[in-house]
Formats: structure tokens, C-alpha cells, sequence
């Protein structure tokens, strides 16, 4: 066998470097808790009303970015027009924005200073503090996760199948329904998945927005705050254990799509 | 069937300008034409998949301009098949089925029928991705034609497949063409296909329409310098013509039939010449001494160039002939060619 080159060991350290660096903190986290402080954690009704609130909001916004963004990022995919790369930009925003800057956004045209805000309130929709509010600030930090696996998805799809079955009487519904969803629906759902598991891990945004009802962060913060590393850990570690099963079902997924090509 | 009057599509980087065309019921007709000259963009306007930016398209009599495709009544066969890759070959024939109110049976009779005449019929149960190149394109044709469209339109449909199987395909193409009532509307690069499945031709040049006519025409007639090029016309040259006689330099040539005073060129195409070593072809209309100036190879082919006075003309010749007629350089020969092998324009 031939020795390896310099380069070789290089990017062999550096990638156990990064890889301790990622688990290390996760596995110490993991095992800080005994099993009877997780058991009794999860006795516990707040946290489990907290990561419920998590886990449905996370999932509302997954709904919401997928009824919404589907036929956006289908029109990303299939039409090239004017200001299309400013569009896509805008799409992103969300990502780079700093995540209490998002909360303060919103929260300045959800209060009564602003047009939207008391129409809101004539309806009877409250933003602050609300589980709407948290609904809102996680379908804003989560859809572009879905719009883009769904524009890669749709994308993948030869444009010439859609214009094959047009030409063979389907309409454009039953053309999307019998050709682009079944070849896409794998994208659609990665990109669902994706979408709450970044939504679900939101903080910044959601604490501005709304304090009470607790998400499961928010829950985990105040614990840190006032009782110290050992009352968190449990509840994180709770956490972190809904994430990796959508995480997992993720690679699942996705491995499979590789292996039938 | 197919009209288009006045067709003008503009893309970003493209445009179709004043395309009129007139192909008739059940016809065979060809689209030909160099690399982006439009071909498909014409195919694509006619199947209501492009929008159209002025002019008209009629299929069948009735104006369709303004029609989703799916209300056209046209049937679509790309060069990459296009099969849907998630369902088996029974369900792509049948996908359109449903959409025409063909009861069962009936649509059961048409499955059989085509796939028969395909020859595809032990393939209905296997997806795409497991088929041949030549199969697939079976069943493209099948799945466009079991819905009985007014109009058939093939893009390259021969261009993806291995050379081996293409002889094939295009029999099958003929065959189908044949046995049912629609109008194929093909695009080619290949004159060989062109020739041997199409009754009537145009040629297309930077998006707009350089000559149409009946096939033959096409390749023997062409009415401009850059279609003669085209369609592989390799003896073009300028010429004078007086009393059914045309100059060109020094050689005096006999024509057939008397020149419109416009002309200007002459053009002979290259399988139209005959050489020979026999000095009894000097009798003949139209012989010129000649002398081999170059033999260019060309896979199965050769072509020869020959000088023959201040002009070099080009033929084609077999392997064997080269052999026969002792085709090297600088071999003094006899050409000739039949006054109605001369075309003028």
C-alpha cells in the first residue's frame, strides 16, 4: 500500500476534531441525568405540557410552510422571471437574520402601533404571548428549510413529463397530482422535517414573542436561570431525543431515496 | 390538419418569426434544420406548451391558439421517451385513457393493437428504468398514440437510440404511421430519416421558415444558397446561363429545361456524378475530363474531389469503386452527369 500523504493525516484530524466537538458536549449531556431524574422530569406536568407545545407548534408550522410554500417553490422551480434571484433572497432572509430580531420584527407590526396589529386585535388574534404568536415566529425561522427542499424536489422532476401528460388531456391539477407529486413527495416531506426540526429548536424569536406558554427552550432556559445546570439537563435531554427521532427519520428517508437510484 | 399562419414565439435568447405552415390530413411531414433554428420550439407551440406571441395555429380546421394542451388533441414523443419513471409500462401506454372517455374495453382493444404492432407486448409489467433504449421509445409512441390524437409530434425521436436499433424504430414509426389516421409532425437532423418516413418537408433557419415542399424537392431543389448547403448540395457555383446552356468558367454545361432569368447558381449534387475510366463516356451530354485532386474518407464512404478545369467538384464513391477505378490523387478520369441532374436557382 502506498503511504499517505501529509495532506491524508490532515483532514483525518481535523475530522475527528470537528466530530468530538459535536458529540462531546451531546454525549456528556446525555448521560449527565440518571434515569430517575429523567423518569421523575417527565412526571413532571410542565415539561411535558411544554414539549407538547413544542412539538404542535413545530408541526403548525411545518403545515403551514407546506400549504403555502408548495406552490411557491413550484413556481421557483419550473419559471424563470424578472427578480427571481431577489425573490430567493428574500426567501432566505429568515435564515440570517438574528433570531430575537425576528421576534421584535414581528412583534412591531403585531402590537397596537401598527395597522395589522389592531386589526389583529379586532379579530380576537393575539400575537404576545400566545401560541399563535409562537406559531407565527416558527413558521418565519422554518420555511425556507421546506421551500427549499420542495423547489429541489419539484426541480428533479423533468419538465417534459408535466408537458407529456398535458398533451395526453390531463389538466395542470391532475398533471401535478398523477406525475410531480409522486416523484417529489420525498423532497416535500424531507422538507417538512426539516422545517420543524428547525422550528421546534427555536429560541431567540419565541422568547421575545411569547415567555408564557413555555416552549420547551424557553422551559429550559428558565430552569438554568433559577435553579441551576442539574434542574435543565433532564429536560434538555428530553428534547434532544425528539429532535434526533425526526433527525432519524430524516436519514431514513433520505438514504432510501440513494438507494433507489 | 396543421396550420400556422403567421407564428411568432419570442424566447429569451430566441425567436420564431412568421412561421406559415400547411400539412395536410394523415401527412408525413418533416421539420429540418441546423441546431437552434426552432424546431422544437415550433413542435412545442403547436402542442400549447409554449405561449405563442402573434399569429394563429389551427389543428383540424379549428383554431387552437388561445387551447391548454390538454384541449388540443396532439400527441408528444420527445428523443428522451419521457416516461414516466414511477409507473410500469401498461400504466404510461394507458395514462391518457382516462381523460378521453374511451370505455374499457375499447381502450383494451387499442393497448393490444398497439402493443402488438410495437412488439412490446411481454414488456407491460416492467418499469422504465429497466427498459432499452428502443423499447422505451415503444412505449412513448404507444402511450401518445392509444389516445388517437389529430396530430403526432415527434422530436428527434430516433436521435437517443444506439445506431443499431434506430433501422427499427424508424420501421416501426413507418408502420404506425400507416395504420392510423394522424398526422406526424417529426423533427430531424437526419436526412437518411427524413427520405425514407416523410411525403413532405421544411427546412427552418434561424427561426424562420427557408423552404418547404414536397421531400425530394427539398434535397434536390433547394431554392437558396444556404439551404443548398443545408441539404449537403456540395457542387454550388455561380454561373451564366444563355439558351439552355449554363458557363461556369470555362465549362459549358447542358441544361434540360430553359432558366428563369433570376438565377444565378448551379448546383449538382454530389450522388448525381458518375465517373469512369472508359473513354466511350465522352459521347455522353455533360462529360468533362477531370483529374482526382483529393479522396477524403468518411467512415464507409469516400468522397472524391475533382478538378475539372479551373472548378473542383465533389462525389461520393465506395470502397469498392475507389478499388475499381483506380481513385488516387492525380488519376485523370471521365465525369458526367445528366442535364437533369442540374438544378439552377
Amino acid at each position: 500500500m502506498r503511504r499517505k500523504e501529509l495532506f491524508f493525516w490532515l483532514t483525518l484530524t481535523c475530522g475527528i476534531a470537528i466530530v468530538a466537538y459535536i458529540l462531546l458536549p451531546l454525549v456528556e449531556l446525555m448521560t449527565s441525568s440518571s434515569i430517575s431524574a429523567l423518569w421523575e422530569s417527565i412526571q413532571d406536568k410542565e415539561v411535558v405540557r411544554s414539549i407538547r407545545l413544542s412539538v404542535f407548534s413545530a408541526g403548525a408550522a411545518a403545515l403551514i410552510s407546506f400549504l403555502f410554500g408548495t406552490p411557491l417553490a413550484y413556481l421557483l422551480a419550473r419559471q424563470d422571471f424578472m427578480g427571481k434571484r431577489l425573490l430567493e433572497a428574500i426567501i432566505d432572509l429568515p435564515i440570517v437574520i438574528p433570531h430575537p430580531v425576528v421576534g421584535i420584527a414581528i412583534l412591531g407590526i403585531a402590537g397596537k402601533n401598527h395597522w395589522i396589529g389592531r386589526l389583529l386585535f379586532d379579530l380576537g388574534i393575539r400575537i404576545m404571548g400566545s401560541v399563535t404568536g409562537i406559531i407565527v415566529a416558527l413558521t418565519f425561522v422554518g420555511i425556507p428549510f421546506y421551500i427549499h427542499s420542495a423547489k429541489a424536489g419539484f426541480m428533479s422532476v423533468s419538465p417534459r413529463l408535466e408537458k407529456v401528460s398535458r398533451s395526453l388531456g390531463a389538466s395542470m391539477v391532475s398533471t401535478f397530482l398523477r406525475v410531480t407529486f409522486p416523484l417529489a413527495w420525498r423532497s416535500m416531506l424531507i422538507g417538512i422535517i426539516m422545517c420543524s426540526a428547525r422550528a421546534i429548536s427555536e429560541f431567540g424569536a419565541v422568547v421575545v414573542i411569547a415567555y408564557h406558554p413555555m416552549t420547551a427552550p424557553v422551559l429550559i432556559y428558565e430552569r438554568f436561570e433559577a435553579y441551576g445546570l442539574k434542574y435543565s439537563q433532564p429536560v434538555a435531554v428530553w428534547l434532544v431525543i425528539v429532535s434526533l427521532f425526526l433527525f432519524l427519520f430524516l436519514r431514513i428517508l433520505t438514504t432510501r431515496e440513494v438507494r433507489e437510484k | 390538419m396543421i396550420r400556422t399562419e403567421a407564428l411568432s414565439v419570442r424566447l429569451l435568447s430566441f425567436s420564431l418569426r412568421n412561421v406559415n405552415l400547411a400539412i395536410g390530413k394523415n401527412e408525413f411531414f418533416v421539420l429540418m434544420g441546423p441546431t437552434g433554428a426552432g424546431k422544437t420550439v415550433i413542435l412545442e407551440a403547436i402542442a400549447g406548451l409554449i405561449q405563442v406571441d402573434r399569429g394563429q395555429i389551427f389543428i383540424g380546421g379549428k383554431e387552437v391558439t388561445g387551447l391548454p394542451s390538454e384541449k388540443r388533441g396532439v400527441g408528444i414523443v420527445y428523443q428522451d421517451h419521457a416516461l414516466f419513471p414511477h409507473l410500469d409500462v401498461m400504466q404510461n401506454i394507458g395514462y391518457g385513457l382516462r381523460y378521453h372517455a374511451i370505455e374499457k374495453d375499447e381502450g383494451q382493444a387499442r393497448l393490444n393493437r398497439l402493443t402488438g404492432l410495437l412488439g412490446i407486448r411481454h414488456l407491460m409489467n416492467r418499469l422504465p428504468i429497466h427498459l432499452s433504449g428502443g423499447e422505451r421509445q415503444r412505449v412513448a409512441l404507444a402511450r401518445a398514440l392509444i389516445v388517437q390524437p389529430h396530430v403526432l409530434l415527434l422530436d428527434e425521436p430516433l436521435s437517443a437510440i444506439d445506431p443499431g436499433f434506430r433501422e427499427e424504430i424508424r420501421t416501426a414509426i413507418k408502420t404506425l404511421h400507416q395504420n392510423t389516421n394522424t398526422t406526424f409532425l417529426m423533427v430531424t437532423h437526419d436526412f437518411g430519416e427524413a427520405l425514407s418516413l416523410a411525403d413532405r418537408g421544411a427546412i427552418l433557419q434561424q427561426g424562420e421558415i427557408a423552404q418547404t415542399g414536397a421531400i425530394q424537392d427539398l434535397f434536390h431543389r433547394p431554392a437558396s444558397m444556404a439551404v443548398a448547403e443545408f441539404v449537403g448540395m456540395k457542387n454550388i457555383f455561380e454561373a451564366t446561363f444563355e439558351n439552355g446552356i449554363a458557363h461556369v468558367q470555362n465549362l459549358r454545361i447542358q441544361l434540360n429545361a430553359p432558366v428563369d432569368p433570376g438565377h444565378r447558381y448551379l448546383a449538382i449534387r454530389p450522388e448525381d456524378l458518375t465517373v469512369s475510366r472508359n473513354s466511350s463516356a465522352s459521347d455522353r451530354i455533360n462529360c468533362f475530363n477531370a483529374v482526382v485532386a483529393a479522396v477524403v474518407g468518411q467512415g464507409f464512404a469516400y468522397e472524391i474531389h475533382l478538378e475539372c478545369g479551373e472548378i473542383t467538384l465533389k462525389t461520393m464513391a465506395t470502397k469498392r469503386a475507389l478499388v475499381d477505378l483506380e481513385l488516387r490523387e492525380g488519376a485523370h478520369l471521365f465525369l458526367y452527369f445528366d442535364p437533369t441532374a442540374v438544378h439552377t436557382f
